[in-house]
C-alpha cells in the first residue's frame, strides 16, 4: 500500500476504514440497537413474565389471526406472483411493460393508500358497498378485507425475487426440453420450477415476513376490533397506546423475532443457490 | 429422413430472417448451412425443429407437412449452441430427460442402460453424476449430444455446435461427429459460420444469404462453379477485385494487373481469385513486393502492394523476390461476375 503506485480507483486505507467504519456504526445505531431494546423490554421482568402476556386472550386471538391471513396470503402471491414472473421472463406480449409496472406499484404506492382504496371499493358507502350490503357480505372491518389489502402490499416479493433469475436463464432449457419431447407442464415442473427453487423459497419467506408484519394497509381496513380483526401489529399498538408496555413489547418482540428467523433463513437459502447455481450450462 | 424446405418466410417486426428459403436434403446426408451472421441459418434450423414458426411457404420432413407439429412431437433432435444443457440435473438425469418425459416412459432399468449405452457412445460414460458447471466445454457438448440421440431421431440439427471449443478439440471433434452421423445413419443438418468446418463435415453446403439459400452444393463445386458473386466471394478466401470488361477481356485499371480473356458483354463486373491464382513475375512494374515467405512446397507466397490496394500473390514457377524488387502480376484464373449476375471463367 505504501508503494509509489497505487491504482486509481484504490482509496487510502484510512478512508477505507472511515467509511466502513461509519456504515457499520450507522446500522448498529440504526437498526441493531432498536431490536436489541425491544428484546430487553420484553424480557425485562423474566421470560415467564413475557411468555404470560402471550398467552393474554386477545394477544392469542391477534395471534390466530395473522396466522390465518398470511397462510391465505402467502400460497396466492406464491402462484400470483410466479405466474406473472414466468409471463414475463418466459413470453412477448402485448402488455408486458404495463404488467412489470403493475408489479412494482405496491413498492411504491403508501400501504395506507391501498387500505383506504379498498374501503373505498368495498366499505358502507364505497363502489360495491350497497351490492355487498345487500346480500350480507362483510369484506371491510373483517378478515377478507385484511386478506384482501395484505395481498395488495405483498404482492410483489415473490414475482421481484423470481423475475430477474428467469430472465437470466432465458429460454434456452425450456426450448431444450419441448425438442426432447416434454409438454408444457412437464416442462415447466421439470425444468422451470427446479431453476428458480432457492429464488422462489426466499421470495416466499420474504412474503411471509411482511405479510405478517404488515400495519399500515391493515390498519385502514381492520376496525381494530379487539379478538376479531386485530392483527400482532395493531395489537401491539393499541396495547402500547394503552400503557400494558409488558404485553406490548412481549408481542413485540415475538414479531421481530420472526424477522430474525426470515433473515437468517434468506442467508441459508441464498448460500445454498450461489452453490448451485454458478456455472452455466 | 428426408427435409424439404420450400419458400419459407420468416419476419421479425420488419425484418425478414427468412425471405423464400428452399431446401432439400436427402436421407442420411450431412448439410451444412454456411453463412455469415445474419443471412438467417439459425432461423431456418429453428424453423425445422418446430421451434419457430413460418409466415409463408412449407415444410416436409419424412414427407409430412410439419405447419401445426409442435416441437415435441416432431422426434428430432436438437444440439443448441449453448447446449442448453439442464443445470440443476446431474449428467445422466440431462440424457435421460427425453426418456422420462415419453407417454410410455421405459422402466428404470431400462432407461440406465440406455442411458449409460449414450454416454458410452460419446465417450464420457465417467460424467454421469455431475452437474453441467462442473465439466468441460467439449464434454457438455458431448453430454449436449447424447441427450438429443436419447430420444433416438432420425433426424439431428446442430446449431453451432463447435462454437465454444478451442480450436485444437474442435478439429478432433468433427472427424468423430462425422464419423458418429456416418455410423448411425441418421440425416444431419449442421449450422456454422465457418466454411473449414462446413466443407470438411459436410456431403453438401448450402450457402445461405439475406434469408435465402443461395447455392446448394458439394465443397467441390462450390469453389469450381459459385453460382453468385456472394457465393465466390464468401466461399475459398477469394480476392475481390472490381474490374471492367472490354473486347473479350477483363481490365483491372486502375490496379497493375495484366488482363485475362473473358466471355462476357463490355460492362463493369467483378472478378473472384483465389490466393493461388495470382502470379507475380520478375519486371518493372508499378507493383512492389512488400513480404515473402517461402514455402517448404510450391511457390514463394508474396504481398504485393499494387497501388491502393494490398494483394496476396505467389511467385510464377522459377522466379524469385526478395522485399521491395519490382514485379508484374497477371491471374492464373478468376471467376467473374458481370453487373447483371453474368458468370464466366476467366484465364
Amino acid at each position: 500500500m505504501s508503494g509509489a503506485f497505487r491504482r486509481a480507483a484504490q482509496d487510502p486505507p484510512w478512508a477505507r476504514r472511515l467509511l466502513a467504519g461509519g456504515a457499520i456504526l450507522a446500522a448498529l445505531l440504526l437498526l441493531a440497537l432498536p431490536l436489541a431494546a425491544v428484546f430487553t423490554e420484553a424480557l425485562r421482568r423474566g421470560v415467564p413474565a413475557a411468555l404470560e402476556a402471550l398467552r393474554e386472550p386477545d394477544t392469542v386471538a391477534a395471534i390466530w389471526l395473522t396466522l390465518l391471513v398470511a397462510a391465505v396470503t402467502v400460497p396466492v402471491n406464491l402462484f400470483g406472483g410466479l405466474a406473472a414472473a414466468w409471463c414475463i421472463a418466459k413470453f412477448d406480449f402485448p402488455g408486458k411493460r404495463l404488467l412489470t409496472a403493475l408489479i412494482d406499484l405496491p413498492f411504491s404506492v403508501s400501504p395506507v393508500i391501498a387500505g383506504l382504496s379498498f374501503v373505498l371499493m368495498f366499505g358502507a358507502r364505497g363502489w360495491f358497498g350497497p351490492w355487498l350490503e345487500a346480500r350480507d357480505i362483510q369484506i371491510i372491518f373483517a378478515v377478507p378485507g385484511l386478506v384482501l389489502a395484505t395481498l395488495f402490499v405483498t404482492f410483489p416479493f415473490v414475482a421481484r425475487t423470481v423475475l430477474p433469475l428467469m430472465a437470466e436463464q432465458g429460454r434456452d432449457e425450456e426450448e431444450a426440453a419441448a425438442t426432447l419431447g416434454a409438454g408444457g407442464l412437464q416442462t415447466f415442473l421439470l425444468v422451470t420450477l427446479p431453476n428458480v427453487r432457492w429464488a422462489l423459497l426466499a421470495g416466499v419467506l420474504l412474503c411471509n415476513a411482511r405479510a405478517m408484519g404488515e400495519f399500515g394497509a391493515v390498519s385502514v381496513v381492520s376496525g381494530h376490533i379487539r379478538g376479531e380483526t386485530n392483527t400482532v401489529p395493531l395489537h401491539v399498538e393499541i396495547l402500547y397506546n394503552e400503557y400494558q408496555f409488558a404485553g406490548a413489547f412481549a408481542v413485540a418482540a415475538l414479531l421481530a423475532l420472526l424477522g430474525l428467523v426470515t433473515l437468517a433463513a434468506k442467508a441459508v437459502l441464498e448460500r445454498a443457490a450461489g452453490r448451485r447455481a454458478g456455472g452455466e450450462a | 429422413m428426408t427435409v424439404e424446405v420450400r419458400d419459407v418466410a420468416r419476419r421479425f417486426g420488419g425484418l425478414a430472417a427468412l425471405d423464400g428459403v428452399s431446401l432439400s436434403v436427402a436421407e442420411g446426408e450431412f448439410v451444412a448451412l454456411l453463412g455469415p451472421s445474419g443471412s438467417g441459418k439459425t432461423t431456418l434450423l429453428r424453423v425445422l425443429a418446430g421451434l419457430e414458426g413460418t409466415d409463408a411457404g412449407s415444410v416436409r420432413i419424412a414427407g409430412r407437412e410439419m405447419a401445426g407439429v409442435p416441437a415435441r412431437e416432431r422426434g428430432i433432435g436438437v444440439v443448441f449452441q449453448h447446449y442448453a444443457l439442464f443445470r440443476h440435473m446431474t449428467v445422466f438425469d440431462n440424457v435421460a430427460f427425453g426418456l422420462r418425459v415419453r407417454r410410455q416412459r421405459p422402466s428404470a432399468a431400462e432407461i440406465a442402460t440406455r442411458v449409460r449405452r449414450l454416454l458410452e457412445l460419446v465417450q464420457v460414460p465417467e460424467l454421469e453424476r455431475r452437474y453441467p458447471e462442473q465439466i468441460s466445454g467439449g464434454q457438455r457438448q458431448r453430454v449436449a449430444l447424447a441427450r438429443a440421440l436419447a430420444i433416438e431421431p432420425r433426424l439431428l440439427l446442430l446449431d453451432e455446435p463447435f462454437g465454444a471449443l478451442d480450436a485444437l478439440v474442435r478439429k478432433e471433434v468433427r472427424r468423430w461427429l462425422r464419423g458418429l452421423h456416418d455410423s448411425l445413419g441418421i440425416t444431419s443438418i449442421l449450422v456454422t459460420h465457418d466454411q473449414e468446418e462446413a466443407m470438411e463435415m459436410a456431403d453438401r453446403v448450402a450457402v445461405m444469404e439475406r434469408g435465402r439459400v443461395v447455392q446448394l452444393d458439394t465443397a467441390a463445386a462450390l469453389l469450381r462453379e459459385p453460382a453468385t458473386a456472394f457465393v465466390a466471394g464468401f466461399v475459398g478466401d477469394a480476392a475481390r477485385l472490381p474490374c471492367a470488361v472490354r473486347d473479350g477481356a477483363a481490365h483491372f485499371a486502375p490496379l497493375p494487373i495484366a488482363p485475362v480473356p473473358v466471355a462476357l458483354p463490355d460492362g463493369p463486373a467483378t472478378a473472384f481469385t483465389r490466393p493461388g491464382e495470382m502470379l507475380a513475375h520478375r519486371g518493372d512494374g508499378e507493383a512492389r513486393v512488400r513480404l515473402v515467405r517461402d514455402e517448404v512446397e510450391g511457390p514463394a507466397r508474396l504481398v504485393v502492394q499494387a497501388g491502393p490496394a494490398v494483394l496476396d500473390a505467389v511467385a510464377a514457377p522459377g522466379e524469385a523476390f526478395g522485399r521491395g524488387d519490382p514485379c508484374l502480376l497477371s491471374l492464373r484464373g478468376a471467376h467473374v461476375f458481370s453487373a447483371g449476375g453474368a458468370r464466366a471463367r476467366a484465364g
